[in-house]
């Protein structure tokens, strides 16, 4: 059990998504940053998918009623054991009792926002349509389908018993960059009304920066940028619609759907930031600003590709890691 | 963009959208359920979702060349038959106007029309549920009069609570529960669409139909 001190503000339980019921009109959600949520669970020897908590805000504080191996993944909130500095993307084991508090995150290391807290075992909600990430529109999954609250006790599946501790592994914000002048970037592929749009809309979303503000959470980031404008009004049938989807409002400001978003849509997409990025723009903060990089088919494979082959060289480094301790 | 063909476009690496040409009509809905069904068992592919006259196909795995689900799904639209519609019929009671619909002046400013036509060309068809989407168990539903088509927003609302009756372009609907939306509210209802609980937890399926009943008009 671990239990929450101080929660901050919409902290949930999250894993690596909710797939398959699109046909009842329930989305994805799932980590922002898969790729941390992902790579702490293979710190812990977990299942990939394993449940863990995505913060957000800070300060954060948890007490472990247990002995407990637990991993800091994503941002570097420079993470505390009591008094202890420990570090992040590294596994660690508290002793029953001790407190886990997490900062406000530097950005001086690597750029990133949001934290994931991934516990040996995993958290052990109820699986709920096949997921135990929180569907904060429907009010299930995760914690009673809600953000977390000072005082929540989180239950802990029972660990495989085989995670070790002692041991880290290099965030993919420095391992796997991706940088236009300075700002990160995400690669990103025409969508349906792409050619519907001026020729200086499409100057501007490839060359211009593009702000994230403060009306971004997990189900869109509302972006500020040069108007995009469409050669004439378009009102389009409610369509299916992915995470990473930018949509075009008539106001001509673009915004990206992120994990909470609904499943369908109408607004004009003039692209879609591909999957292998989502974890980029997952951790991207608020107020700060981004580029769009176009891509090919092949190219977003590639990069799904590389994603894959960074997880499964971490799975192996891990297990060689842990598999030498044994013998030893 | 009046042609015969349907048009495929890419939703990131993770779907494909095939958009239905013509005129949005229960006939070709009843095609796109039909193609659904085939399309969802295709290698690959995780789920296929119905929208209005759409169909978005949600990649398990997706494919390094594209072309042979493209030419299999154009082909599966040529050849297949429609699937009827078989539903049953779920009557809302429905309060026009005032609180719950805030964005009535809208609507009334864009169509020129009185409240009382607005309520009354609203209130007269029976609806058909084309598809599930937007948030857990909503409706989107087809047959609105074009005389009352209002432009979605143009910037979304942050919040419209639950049981919310709106207008988004040439559509209607009814929101299932409090989120952000982009179209005008006109009234409001009571309704529970969803419960994670219940077996399936969707109220309506599509081929369902809804009426609206005007209980009140409030200006």
């Amino acid at each position: 059990m671990i239990e929450v001190l101080s929660a901050g503000a919409l902290a949930t339980v999250q894993d690596l998504g909710r797939t398959g019921a699109l046909n009842l009109g329930v989305g994805t959600s799932g980590a922002m940053d898969p790729l941390a949520l992902a790579a702490g669970n293979i710190l812990l020897r977990n299942e990939e998918n394993a449940a863990a908590l995505e913060i957000p805000l800070f300060p954060f504080r948890v007490r472990f009623t247990h002995s407990t191996v637990f991993a800091v993944t994503g941002a570097d909130c420079a993470p505390r054991l009591d008094e202890a500095p420990v570090l992040p993307w590294w596994a660690h084991r508290a002793d029953a009792g001790q407190v886990l508090s997490l900062a406000v995150p530097s950005t001086a290391t690597w750029r990133a926002s949001r934290v994931y807290l991934c516990i040996a075992g995993g958290i052990d909600v109820p699986s709920v349509l096949g997921s135990r990430s929180t569907q904060l529109r429907g009010a299930f999954g995760g914690l009673e389908g809600r953000p977390l609250r000072d005082g929540d006790r989180l239950p802990i599946a029972e660990p495989p018993g085989r995670a070790k501790t002692g041991f880290g592994i290099t965030p993919p914000g420095l391992a796997l960059p991706l940088e236009v002048d300075g700002l990160t970037a995400v690669r990103v592929l025409p969508a349906a009304e792409y050619d519907s749009f001026t020729p200086s809309s499409h100057e501007a979303l490839w060359s211009e920066p593009w702000k994230i503000t403060s009306q971004s959470d997990r189900y869109g980031y509302r972006l500020a940028g040069p108007e995009l404008r469409p050669q004439r009004p378009m009102e389009l049938r409610s369509h299916g619609i992915v995470p990473g989807v930018i949509q075009v409002p008539h106001g001509g400001q673009p915004i990206i759907q992120m994990r909470d978003a609904q499943p369908s849509g109408g607004y004009p997409k003039i692209g879609t930031v591909i999957d292998a990025d989502l974890w980029r723009l997952g951790q991207a903060p608020i107020g700060s600003r981004i580029r769009f990089v176009l891509c090919s088919w092949d190219e977003a494979l590639d990069a799904s590709a590389a994603t894959r082959r960074w997880l499964s060289n971490a799975r192996r480094l891990v297990e060689l890691y842990c598999n030498q301790g044994a013998v030893r | 963009m009046t042609t015969d063909l349907p048009q495929l476009s890419l939703l990131g690496t993770t779907a494909l959208l095939f958009e239905a040409p013509g005129e949005t009509s229960l006939t070709t809905q009843c095609r796109i359920w039909a193609l659904a069904l085939e399309a969802g068992r295709l290698p690959g592919v995780r789920e296929a979702v119905p929208g209005m006259n759409n169909l978005m196909i949600a990649f398990a795995e997706p494919p390094r060349h594209r072309g042979q689900i493209e030419h299999r799904l154009i082909e599966l639209w040529h050849a297949l038959e429609p699937l009827p519609v078989a539903g049953r019929c779920l009557d809302l009671p429905v309060v026009y106007g005032g609180d719950g619909g805030p964005h009535m002046a809208d609507v009334v400013a864009h169509t020129g029309l009185s409240v009382d036509d607005i309520v009354a060309i609203h209130s007269a068809p029976t609806y058909t549920v084309y598809a599930l989407g937007s948030h857990p168990g909503y409706c989107y539903l087809g047959g609105m009069d074009q005389r009352i088509a209002t432009p979605r927003r143009k910037v979304p609302v942050l919040r419209i609570p639950r049981g919310a009756v709106s207008i988004g372009g040439s559509q209607t609907g009814v929101s299932a529960s409090d989120g952000p939306s982009g179209w005008n509210t006109i009234g409001s209802t009571e309704v529970a669409f969803f419960d994670v609980e219940r077996t399936p937890p969707a109220l309506l399926q599509p081929g369902d139909c809804i009426r609206f009943k005007t209980i009140r008009v409030l200006r």
